[in-house]
């Protein structure tokens, strides 16, 4: 049994870190390869301070005044519907440091650059788009890619080309976006400003890349979840460990009459702990990675959906996963184990076991640990005070859920110390004092306990509050019945013209997105025609008095949330918006929410937009059509236009697609509370299982005075229970904490965006139901024992020497 | 009146089976005190055991007045504990969350017959009054075992069994507490069956008994 629960305890501590691990380490590999593979992130890079393009020539000027400049040009393509991004390389010039990406060899370097060229892709690109190596495939704009060349280097999603052809295609001839600049120093060259002026601005390369700080708060909420399920696997592992310890104590005291010392005995337990631990660890690697190919789809639809970050659906390890796997068991074995050990070598040869003393010692021991919680409140209020970072916003979760766990022992004890005061029947009396007698070997499994329901309404009531906000804002964004993006310019044409003869189109609303950068940061720039469609249902959190009739006029700008927060602007100001017709000056006159969006947005006049960047392609619009005949009006488009599903989608099926994105975003989270929970669950059986093998001693009294073992049984289940309850009672309070924190602080840090917050009760009901059924689980095993246990082993507690 | 009758009891030891009680026949009196001696293994404790109800005879009787122990169902057993009898251990068995005071009329309230008179004299004749806040592991061996003795008379038992309860005492504090139990014993008038190794004590009983090889002599 010890060896057991030992092991399960080891091996889910070291799946569901290690799997956590193993999904961070998969997605952080893509972003290295992505960030390589544009080239902007590895290397320093010279970029227009609008953020657009600038002329080639400075590239020539630069050069010729000796800087190791290398050009490259990008852009978004659209293939089968779909958008990638198109980069262009001058492979010659290419910094050393950025020359990993495109992974162009001698040998394949005249292929790249010559007639046709070729168009590197990743290979899990190719086959996600159905393309086979050396395929042509054709542009919107009708112009045909290079033959397509498959390298495991590229990044998913991006396709890279020679410089020149990527300006054809994209249609920038003689532009750039960007000039890498290589480390390779040469103090003679002029300075930059001598050449390029104020037109270009130098960025230096940060360690962490664009998506790595942008993905960021997931990669640290996966790991938290991955700690806390460490966390609460090692309770069960300590909990294993004091069984183990309960029942050899007879015989470590045996051994040290006879002589053996208790440093002695404490190397061949710490050796036979590192071996159970490297055993176990070796099985929690493999159920790791399981877990980890199991949720890597849903995280990588997670990270596609908020971040549009492409991570392949194939789980690659290196060794140090595998070594740092079996180092984190050993290492958490032997700090569970440290308690135990610590006995062992304090372990008093003659003394009887005094629970009593034990009981004053624990609570001394409570009270301290209660100051520590106060400490740990203190120091999370400051966080939340001072702090303003999303570091600071976790550091407040981790105080909460820390605080909450060093205070629940006081907490239990001072119920429980006021429900034996107020008690009045004799095995009432007892039921108490007794409960309190346990507390203390109770107390690490309710810890874990109380954490993994305080996660779970904690998350629980975030994600709930998140999809009724959805659902509301979806209905507020998606509020057009019909969605179209066509192909080209012209097609847009012929299909406006086509639906001027239908009768149930109500509207059209024409649409238009442009991107620009503010303060270095992508933004997206949408559209919006002036219609009652906006007025009526557009999710605006903030806005001024006449805020669509200003939009509309084209000099003003709705701002979403996220890019509000992040711009710190408020109504009434300006925002400068660099356009294609130069500088832009639009006032903010309404704040809108704009969930899921990594990226900032801003609203304007589809006019205005239209006539600051000409070269937009106006291909979206929405149309507002009688719902009854939507299905009818499709059907027609699609036969008239050969428009696929990802150019022509109804409302209900945008929605359905959103909430089925939205349910993926969200389905790592659940499964590692279930998780979470699903461990709490077997801490509390080994505690249980533990205490049931201690506690015979002080059952066996109450049974020889003439209570039954199956009244017995339900006064220890009842007892668990009640145990339980209150730990769900005090994980209510503690998990709506943590869902504030979650909407109020972390979410906001991490995305840019608050939830309003809301409470479900019925949710709250079901979850301390899971709570009570799972200790209720827990509790059968050591109940029906207790039950069963044959009298001749109770007759032997007053036998044996205790 | 107990009344055993031919009562036997084997143990299995691995694949073989060890008979303790090869038919024993023994009788107390109500108010009457009887020592039950014999060497180590002989079988004492097991027999104090199934007179107790704690555990269940291969065969053979155990008749407590008009009822027979042996065959009641678990329930009833326990019963019969709570209400009728008093049970003394070596270990004494205190229950180790409860003060002096709780574990001295924890049986008593159980049983519902508490009788606060009788409490305050047993505190008195105990001499507990000044250890009723303490918990059992901070006593003595003598003040745990005078505890024990008065939780088992505290409900005025009818029977009161108790399996070498001065073996972890001194000779004077076991002197003590069995001159203690005897003067009790007299005075509630219930029957006292009590194992013991120790001769001295065993001539300090009404009556003595011999078990040995499974039978009484």
């Amino acid at each position: 049994m010890q060896l057991a629960t030992l092991a399960i305890g080891l091996i889910s501590a070291t799946a569901l870190w290690s799997g956590v691990q193993a999904l961070n380490a998969q997605a952080r590999t893509s972003y290295d390869r992505a960030a390589a593979a544009l080239g902007g992130n590895r290397t320093a890079t010279l970029v227009a301070r609008d953020g657009g393009s600038y002329a080639q020539q400075l590239y020539v000027d630069l050069r010729r005044a000796g800087w190791p400049v290398s050009p490259a040009v990008e852009g978004a393509i659209r293939l089968s519907g779909r958008s990638l991004r198109l980069l262009g390389v001058e492979p010659l010039s290419l910094p050393v440091e950025a020359r990993t990406a495109p992974a162009l060899g001698t040998g394949d370097l005249q292929g790249f650059i010559l007639p046709p060229g070729q168009t590197l892709i990743a290979p899990e690109t190719l086959r996600e788009f159905g393309l086979t190596e050396g395929a042509t495939p054709e542009l919107p704009n009708g112009q045909h890619l290079p033959p397509l060349k498959p390298q495991a280097e590229i990044a998913p999603g991006v396709l890279v080309v020679d410089i020149g052809l990527a300006q054809k295609l994209l249609d920038m001839p003689d532009r750039l976006s960007r000039l890498l600049l290589g480390s390779k120093q040469d103090g003679s060259r002029p300075p930059l400003r001598d050449i390029v002026g104020d037109r270009l601005q130098l960025d230096q390369p940060d360690a962490a890349t664009e998506l790595e700080r942008l993905t960021d708060s997931f990669h640290l909420n996966l790991t938290a979840f991955g700690l806390l399920s460490f966390l609460v696997g090692l309770f069960i592992v300590n909990s294993a460990i004091g069984l183990a310890f309960e029942q050899r104590r007879p015989m470590l005291r045996t051994l040290r009459a006879c002589g053996a010392s208790a440093r002695q005995l404490n190397a061949v337990m710490v050796i036979e702990l590192c071996l159970i631990a490297l055993l176990a660890g070796l099985i929690g690697l493999v159920c790791g990675y399981l877990i980890a190919a199991t949720l890597l789809p849903d995280v990588a639809a997670t990270l596609r959906g908020l971040y549009g970050a492409q991570i392949p659906g194939e789980l690659s390890l290196r060794p140090e996963w595998w070594l740092a796997g079996i180092a984190i068991s050993i290492l958490g074995t032997l700090a569970a184990a440290s308690a135990a050990l610590i006995k062992a070598a304090r372990l008093p040869v003659l003394a009887a076991a005094q629970p009593y003393a034990w009981q004053q010692a624990q609570y001394r021991w409570l009270i301290v640990q209660g100051a520590a919680a106060l400490a740990v409140f203190a120091a999370g209020f400051g966080f939340l005070w001072f702090g303003d970072s999303l570091l600071s916003g976790f550091a407040v979760l981790a105080a909460i859920l820390l605080g909450a766990a060093l205070g629940l022992p006081a907490i239990l004890g001072l119920v429980l110390a006021l429900g034996e005061k107020l008690a009045r029947g004799p095995l009432t009396t007892w039921f108490w004092a007794d409960s309190r007698l346990q507390l203390s070997g109770l107390s690490l499994a309710l810890m874990a306990l109380l954490l993994a329901l305080g996660v779970n309404v904690g998350v629980g009531t975030m994600v709930e509050s998140f999809s009724r906000t959805f659902q509301r804002w979806l209905d507020g964004r998606l509020a057009a019945e019909v969605y179209l993006n066509a192909a080209t310019d012209q097609q847009a044409t012929e299909i406006k013209a086509w639906l001027k003869d239908r009768p149930e189109v109500r509207s059209l609303l024409p649409g238009a997105r442009a991107e620009v950068k503010l303060q270095g940061q992508p933004v997206e720039l949408i559209g919006f025609a002036d219609d009652a469609t906006y007025r009526d249902h557009w999710p605006l959190l903030e806005h001024t008095k006449d805020v669509w009739d200003r939009v509309a006029r084209g000099d003003a700008a709705l701002v979403s949330e996220q890019l509000w927060r992040r711009l710190g602007v408020k109504l009434g100001d300006r925002i400068v918006v660099p356009s294609d017709r130069g500088p832009w000056p639009v006032e903010v006159v309404g704040i809108y929410a704009d969930y899921g969006n990594p990226r900032g947005q801003l609203g304007v006049a589809f006019g205005a937009l239209v006539t600051h960047f000409p070269d937009v392609a106006k291909t979206r619009f929405g149309l507002r059509v009688d719902p009854a005949r939507v299905p009818a009006l499709i059907a027609d488009l699609r036969s008239n236009f050969a428009l696929g599903e990802r150019s022509l989608a109804d409302q209900s099926t945008l929605k359905a697609i959103s909430k089925q994105i939205f349910s993926r975003t969200f389905a790592v989270t659940t499964a590692l509370n279930a998780f979470t929970l699903g461990i709490a669950g077997v801490a509390l059986l080994t505690s249980l299982l533990t205490l049931g093998a201690s506690r015979l001693p002080q059952v066996a009294p109450l049974w020889a005075i003439g209570i039954t073992r199956r009244r017995l049984a339900l006064v220890e289940l009842t007892k668990t229970l009640a145990m339980a309850a209150i730990t769900a009672l005090v994980a209510l309070p503690l998990g709506l904490l943590v869902a504030w924190c979650l909407i109020a602080v972390v979410n906001v840090k991490a995305f840019g965006w608050r939830l309003p917050f809301e409470v479900f009760p019925f949710e709250l009901a079901k979850l301390v139901g899971i709570a009570l059924l799972a200790t209720l689980l827990a509790a059968a095993l050591p109940i029906l024992k207790l039950m069963r246990m044959q009298p001749a082993r109770l007759v032997k507690v007053f036998a044996d020497e205790r | 009146m107990l009344i055993v009758s031919n009562l036997t009891k084997s143990y299995s030891s691995g694949q073989d089976r060890v008979a303790v009680l090869r038919g024993v026949d023994l009788a107390v009196q109500p108010g009457e005190s009887v020592a039950l001696t014999g060497e180590s293994g002989s079988g004492k404790s097991t027999l104090l055991h199934l007179i107790a109800g704690l555990d269940q005879p291969d065969g053979g009787a155990i008749t407590f007045g008009e009822e027979t122990i042996s065959t009641m169902p678990d329930a009833e057993r326990a019963a019969f504990r709570r209400e009728r009898l008093g049970l003394v251990f070596q270990q004494f068995n205190l229950i180790p969350s409860l003060t002096v005071a709780d574990n001295l009329v924890f049986q008593a309230r159980l049983a519902g017959r508490h009788d606060a008179a009788w409490r305050t004299e047993l505190i008195e004749r105990l001499g507990l009054g000044a250890l009723l806040k303490r918990y059992p592991e901070q006593l003595s061996g003598g003040q745990q075992q005078r505890v024990a003795i008065g939780r088992a008379l505290a409900i005025k038992p009818l029977l009161l069994l108790a399996d070498e309860p001065t073996g972890n005492l001194d000779e004077a504090t076991a002197d003590d507490v069995l001159a203690l139990a005897t003067d009790l014993v007299r005075r509630t008038g219930c029957g006292f069956l009590m194992v013991t190794h120790s001769e001295r004590l065993a001539g300090m009983l009404d009556r003595r008994v011999h078990l040995h090889a499974g039978l009484i002599h």
